[in-house]
């Protein structure tokens, strides 16, 4: 990666990492791919995130979902952990708490594949400021 | 510099800006009471950790009670060192402290000069709440050569560490553990023995308690007296003639050389002799070797290493065997005069006497704890049998003649004994820092330029700075002198010999603060630096009181030559009186 | 894509659950099969919605539709009304406590401000490993703004005018701090981040660098040009390997675009930031005893003046800050001073991080605007109080804090408030305690830590918190007098007055609370040798109900010390001096006769 000279040559950069399809963070366009985020803080790995980080990678890419997974930080629901988020297209990213492989599984069979909710949503309870201004 | 005004218990006073709390009050003849404070004024010497907080008191305005020995005056302070509030948290400080401390004071070796104890007397303390259920810090006790270690007794005050750290670059004693369990010891809580320890017992003289104290050899050296079968001859050093008295109540500078002298015949020494007659045969071999060494580095010797480094201090030996090895063959080869000593009483003496030197116990009165691992060391014995057998402190002699009923301040006056009683002043000045170049320079100087000195006192040798240096005209040859005392100010002269930018021919090192006088093993100063002083003025006088000052004028030294070594650096001297060192690097031991 | 065209989310959180939230599932899916809906419209059981009090709690999506207090037999009207016919239920909509306007749509509801994201705005969003994430968030583009657009002085100003204060604890000014950094004239001068997090119950530190390590990278490098520093320090406590492990991919990528290093954006000014780590001393977060520790000392802390703004890191002037503070920087300079100081209470601003444990539904991470009540973060936020039970008191700030109770519910969070409540903000551990929590063996558990943490070097701290802790000891065994509690109170306040760090000025904050909070449970404890809570052993005493034993000899069989006695199918008796406490017996009997006096 070329060093970033300017700060015009950090807003570019930034502009074009938000419009970019290959950035999935905080995708807006409808058309860009199923993204999984799974919370891999120490408190998220430590109850078991990792192994449901794998599973969601072998998996997804078993049964042919075009997904993208990531890895992110603590999103402070401690009491349910493992925690991930899932964002289809178009839609409003859901967040899933006590994520085991079983659970995993179902996410992948009926919320990913169908839309179909399964059981252990956390309800998003803040607002994240953003530095846009 | 600015001044700044507070008021201190309703009393104005104008200090300058920078100047602590508790400084302002003594100036104000108020003495706040502190248990790790201590400070030797004029040698740069302080312990501030402002960890006992017994000498908190209340400031106007701020929300906790203010160590004054670290908290510095501002303009219109009001500070209150006595009010209930302050007298209240002193009192449950001083209380915490004794909780955790053992409490017996009546077998403790500090007894009657313990600063806790005094410290627990002067605030009133008269019980203990909760001490029934209190639990206490203990720790394993170490005994070392010279020096025992019974941390159960030790409050943090930091002293030793502080001396063992920063005046003397030791590094042997820092803080361990935490909290409760904190104390002061060598790294991972190994016995002193596998530490870097010089035994300088520099911690010794500033503990405060009882954590920290000598080795006591007064039973074994009971014992020899009363053995018909031994013949014990006692050696006293210099320092410890002008600090004895101080046990019995005597101002410091007090002479007692003759009472002393009395006090050990009364104990029943058979001869009662003088290292000071050492410390001119000292001057012999050092001295030649000086010369030895210097003209053939002028002559552009390769081999002849200079600049040449005294070598009678054993705490300083030790100090450059663990962090110098590299520099072993510098100092000079001459024993220490304590042990010159032994080695000449129990060769040339007990054949004069006609006895076997097994038969001889030697005891030296050593104003230092590092003498008593010097007299223990292998090389200083022949066929297990010790030259010097056992070294007591000027602490241990005084409790000794305590003992032994002798009221000393009403003994007359008494001589040594010959023929290694007999000494010059040049002997005497051993004692102060400064002392044995200046002694070395007096007779160097007649015997390389073959003229008479004239002016005896090299005065621009002596005094308290940590380092000194002076140039002395041996008659056009510039000699030049480095001086340290304390062994944080010898490393820096020896860091500079390491590197090659010295520029002395000559240097001598103490390994204590002024000297022998300020030794580990003299009566407790308790941060007084105007005793060492004192003890430096006694040590001056009494080498002006002496007929004859310079080493090589001792008719007895020169009869010893005569009858037996020869002279100077000849080959049974060589046998007798000089050593060789060892690289004690490898010697620290990392075990748990 | 998906079959359902609409959710019906059942709040499924303990306190929600506890008021019939299975029922509320139950009864909507069989109105929902019997208008033969159940394969457009899906019913869920979630975690929960953090608004117990209004709970159960029902979320129509994707109209967002927040029904609250919602009843079993309210089943049938959401079916029929919203689901069929699209008209929203009325009476069960939020009612804004403010306009008493319903709210139909939960995205309006203040609630949904309660919790406000400043200092962990990245944190569970981006990938912290991936320096793209961040700059597509506006990363770095505070540092880019001060550096070309701000002198050192405005970006001060700036910070000062925000009106945030450390969050590491001590609650000074940031903005005043680097102030005075800057005056200080030096050829070297440090910018060092305190993340030697290490009180009970506190990982708030650690899920920043964790989940957004570069916004701490970023604040450190405008902090440095701002105080006249090009280097950084992180001193990071070792048992944090996931914290540095990103930490250090965060550095290395900062340095790859040059957001790090020499010459930043082509203004001339240079930053670099290494790590060092800590040994996991709870005094290293003290900073002197930090900045001893960095030397190479030992960690133990130094008498303040000179403060580190004048001599700090090898004694040059060093600029000391907590982590949350730094990841609130960048948010600060973009947004501006004006919209942080419009958060929060007249003197404190801002958001801040909390760390929610101990009795508590949702253990969790939480960030609040200042001003906030506790009541808020607790019932609300927290989801309330595990198992039922009743809620006691909260101890904040850790165990440098004090504990709150019901009568502090309404007090708005801030630093000052704390204060003023006996208690401290701390770094934001919040500790819940419920009914079963007995406040003397809470203070002495505080105390184990503090005792353990103390370095030892000044005599309050290391002996007399040993002192205090043992007579807690005493009293929870029930050897304790009323005399004892005033000694413990005295003791308490020398400590506080005489140590030399903050460890010691405030280890003895939890007793001093406790006693203050729950008088009559130390009195109870010395006077009647009793434990309210039921939780110190030595004063609990196992009694067999006359009425209740049928003389079965379970109790006896099973007790391990034979401390009960009794002929079968008689009464059984207990030795109360022998029994030990174990519960065996309780365990075993079959008929309830055995009870905790």
């Amino acid at each position: 990666m070329s060093k970033i000279k300017s700060v015009a040559d950090l807003k570019m950069r930034r502009d074009k990492l938000r419009s970019a399809s290959e950035t999935l963070i905080n995708a807006t366009e409808p058309d860009s791919a199923i993204q999984v985020k799974v919370s891999m803080a120490t408190c998220g790995i430590a109850s078991g995130a990792k192994t449901v980080m794998e599973f969601f990678m072998e998996q997804l890419d078993r049964r042919n979902v075009v997904a993208v997974v990531t890895q992110t930080g603590c999103m402070g629901y401690c009491y349910a952990e493992p925690t991930i988020e899932v964002k289809l297209p178009g839609q409003e990213p859901v967040v899933f708490g006590f994520v085991d492989l079983k659970r995993a599984d179902q996410i992948i069979e009926k919320y990913i594949k169908t839309g179909e909710l399964v059981d252990g949503i956390i309800p998003v309870n803040y607002q994240t400021i953003d530095l846009k201004e | 510099m600015e001044t700044i005004k507070l008021t201190i218990d309703n009393k104005e006073i104008d200090v300058h800006r920078g100047t602590t709390i508790y400084k302002a009050a003594r100036e104000l003849g108020i003495d706040i009471p502190t248990l790790c404070y201590m400070e030797l004024h004029d040698m740069g010497i302080e312990n501030n950790p402002a960890g006992c907080r017994i000498c908190v008191a209340e400031v106007e305005g701020r929300r906790n009670l203010a160590p004054t020995c670290s908290t510095k005056c501002e303009p219109g302070m009001k500070v209150k060192t006595h009010s209930t509030r302050v007298l209240n948290a002193r009192r449950t400080v001083m209380e915490f402290i004794l909780s955790d401390h053992p409490k017996d004071c009546l077998v403790c070796s500090k007894s009657g000069n313990c600063e806790l104890q005094d410290m627990s007397h002067r605030l009133g303390i008269r019980e203990i709440p909760g001490q029934e259920f209190a639990a206490t810090s203990t720790y394993r006790k170490d005994t070392s050569p010279s020096i025992i270690r019974d941390l159960d007794k030790c409050i943090m005050c930091r002293r030793c560490e502080m001396m063992c750290n920063e005046v003397q670059t030791v590094g042997a004693l820092s803080a361990v553990n935490r909290g409760f369990m904190a104390t002061v010891a060598p790294a991972f809580e190994q016995n002193l023995e596998y530490s870097t320890c010089t035994y300088c017992g520099q911690c010794v003289s500033v503990c405060p308690t009882g954590a920290l104290t000598e080795v006591n050899h007064v039973p074994q050296v009971l014992r020899a007296l009363n053995d018909p079968t031994k013949t014990v001859v006692v050696q006293t050093a210099p320092a410890v003639r002008v600090a004895l008295g101080e046990e019995f109540g005597l101002a410091p500078g007090s002479i007692v050389t003759g009472k002393m002298t009395a006090a050990l015949r009364a104990l029943g020494f058979d001869y009662v002799f003088d290292t000071d007659f050492a410390a001119d045969l000292t001057i012999m071999e050092e001295g030649t070797e000086l010369l030895d060494r210097l003209t053939r580095h002028l002559k552009g010797d390769k081999t002849a290493r200079i600049p040449i480094l005294t070598s009678c201090c054993p705490g300083w030996v030790n100090f450059f065997e663990h962090y110098f090895p590299d520099l072993k063959d510098v100092p000079s080869t001459a024993k220490s005069p304590q042990q010159m000593f032994g080695a000449i009483a129990k060769s040339y003496f007990a054949d004069k006497i006609g006895i076997n030197r097994k038969d001889m116990v030697v005891v030296s009165i050593m104003p230092c704890l590092a003498k008593k691992y010097e007299c223990q060391r292998d090389e200083f014995s022949v066929d297990g049998n010790p030259d010097v057998d056992y070294s007591i402190s000027t602490r241990e002699l005084a409790n000794f003649i305590k003992q032994a009923n002798i009221d000393i301040k009403n003994l007359h006056d008494e001589e040594f004994d010959a023929p290694l009683g007999e000494s010059t002043g040049a002997g005497v000045i051993f004692g102060a820092t400064g002392g044995v170049i200046e002694a070395a320079c007096r007779t160097a100087y007649e015997v390389y330029t073959g003229k008479k000195l004239e002016r005896i006192d090299f005065t621009e040798l002596r005094g308290m700075e940590g380092v000194r240096s002076a140039t002395i005209d041996f008659n056009g040859l510039p000699v030049n002198i480095g001086i340290a005392h304390g062994l944080g100010n010898a490393r820096k002269l020896l860091d500079e010999v390491r590197s090659g930018k010295s520029q002395f021919h000559a240097i001598e090192v103490m390994a204590c603060p002024g000297g022998c006088i300020g030794g580990g093993g003299q009566p407790l100063h308790h941060g007084n630096s105007e005793i060492i002083k004192a003890r430096a003025a006694a040590i001056y006088a009494e080498d002006r009181k002496k007929p004859l000052r310079k080493s090589h004028e001792n008719p007895f030294i020169i009869k010893l030559y005569d009858e037996f070594l020869g002279k100077p650096g000849s080959e049974k001297a060589h046998h007798l009186l000089h050593t060789h060192y060892f690289d004690k690097k490898k010697k620290i031991i990392v075990k748990k | 894509m998906s079959k359902y065209s609409m959710h019906l989310l059942v709040c499924g959180g303990t306190g929600c659950h506890a008021a019939e939230s299975d029922a509320i599932v139950c009864n909507l899916r069989d109105e929902l099969e019997a208008k033969g809906l159940l394969d457009s419209v899906q019913v869920i059981l979630t975690g929960c919605f953090g608004f117990c009090e209004k709970g159960p709690i029902v979320k129509v999506m994707p109209d967002n539709t927040f029904y609250v207090q919602v009843k079993p037999e309210d089943a049938q009207t959401i079916v029929e009304e919203h689901v069929i016919k699209g008209r929203k239920v009325n009476r069960l909509l939020y009612k804004d406590p403010l306009t008493k306007e319903a709210v139909s749509d939960s995205k309006h509801m203040v609630f949904y401000k309660k919790q406000m994201r400043i200092a962990l705005r990245n944190c569970g969003f981006i990938n912290p490993e991936n320096i793209d994430e961040y700059i597509a968030r506006d990363g770095y583009q505070a540092l880019g703004k001060v550096l070309t657009e701000m002198s050192p002085e405005e970006t001060i100003k700036l910070v000062k005018d925000s009106g945030q204060r450390g969050r590491g604890g001590g609650g000074f000014s940031t903005g005043l701090k680097w102030e005075l950094a800057r005056k200080n004239v030096s050829d070297e001068k440090y910018v060092v981040c305190n993340a030697d997090e290490g009180d009970p119950g506190a990982f708030m530190d650690r899920s920043v660098l964790e989940g957004d390590p570069h916004s701490v990278l970023e604040a450190m490098a405008i902090c440095g040009y701002s105080i006249g520093a090009s280097d950084g320090l992180i001193y990071i406590r070792a048992e944090y390997p996931l914290a540095i492990e990103r930490l250090k991919i965060a550095i290395g990528q900062a340095r790859e675009y040059g957001l790090l290093g020499d010459n930043i954006f082509g203004t001339g000014f240079s930053f670099d930031i290494t790590l060092r780590y800590g040994a996991g001393a709870f005094v290293c977060g003290e900073e002197t005893a930090l900045i001893h520790s960095m030397e190479g000392l030992r960690g133990e802390p130094t008498v303040k003046p000179p403060f580190p703004a004048e001599s700090g890191y090898r004694n040059k002037p060093t600029n000391v800050n907590n982590v949350e503070t730094f990841a609130s920087i960048p948010a600060i300079i973009l947004k501006g001073a004006r919209w942080y100081s419009s958060i929060g209470t007249e003197k404190s601003k801002g958001t801040k991080v909390f760390a929610l444990a101990g009795k508590i539904n949702n253990v969790g991470l939480i960030e609040v605007p200042m001003g906030t009540t506790l009541r808020e973060v607790i019932f609300e936020i927290g989801g309330g109080i595990r198992n039922v039970k009743k809620f006691k008191g909260v101890q904040t700030g850790g165990p440098s804090g004090g504990c709150l109770t019901e009568k502090h519910l309404d007090t708005p969070i801030d630093f000052d408030n704390l204060i003023a409540a006996g208690s401290m903000m701390g770094s934001g551990a919040m500790i819940v305690l419920d009914e079963d929590d007995c406040m003397v063996s809470m203070a002495k558990f505080f105390l184990e830590f503090t005792v353990e943490e103390s370095c030892g070097k000044c005599a309050p701290c290391r002996i007399g918190n040993k002192r205090l802790h043992e007579l807690l000891g005493q009293i929870c065994e029930g050897k304790g007098s009323l005399a004892d509690l005033d000694r413990l109170k005295n003791m308490s306040l020398v400590i506080k007055d005489t140590s030399l760090c903050g460890l010691g000025q405030t280890s003895p904050n939890p007793v001093l609370s406790m006693m203050d909070n729950f008088r009559e449970e130390y009195v109870a404890h010395v006077t009647h040798k009793k434990c309210p809570a039921g939780q110190c052993k030595s004063l609990m005493e196992y009694i067999i109900n006359l009425d209740n034993c049928v003389g079965c000899t379970a109790c006896a069989r099973v007790c391990p010390v034979n401390a009960i006695t009794g002929e079968r199918k008689e009464v059984h008796l207990i030795n109360s001096a022998t029994c030990i406490k174990c519960g065996a017996c309780m365990e075993k009997c079959k008929f309830d006769a055995i009870y905790i006096s």
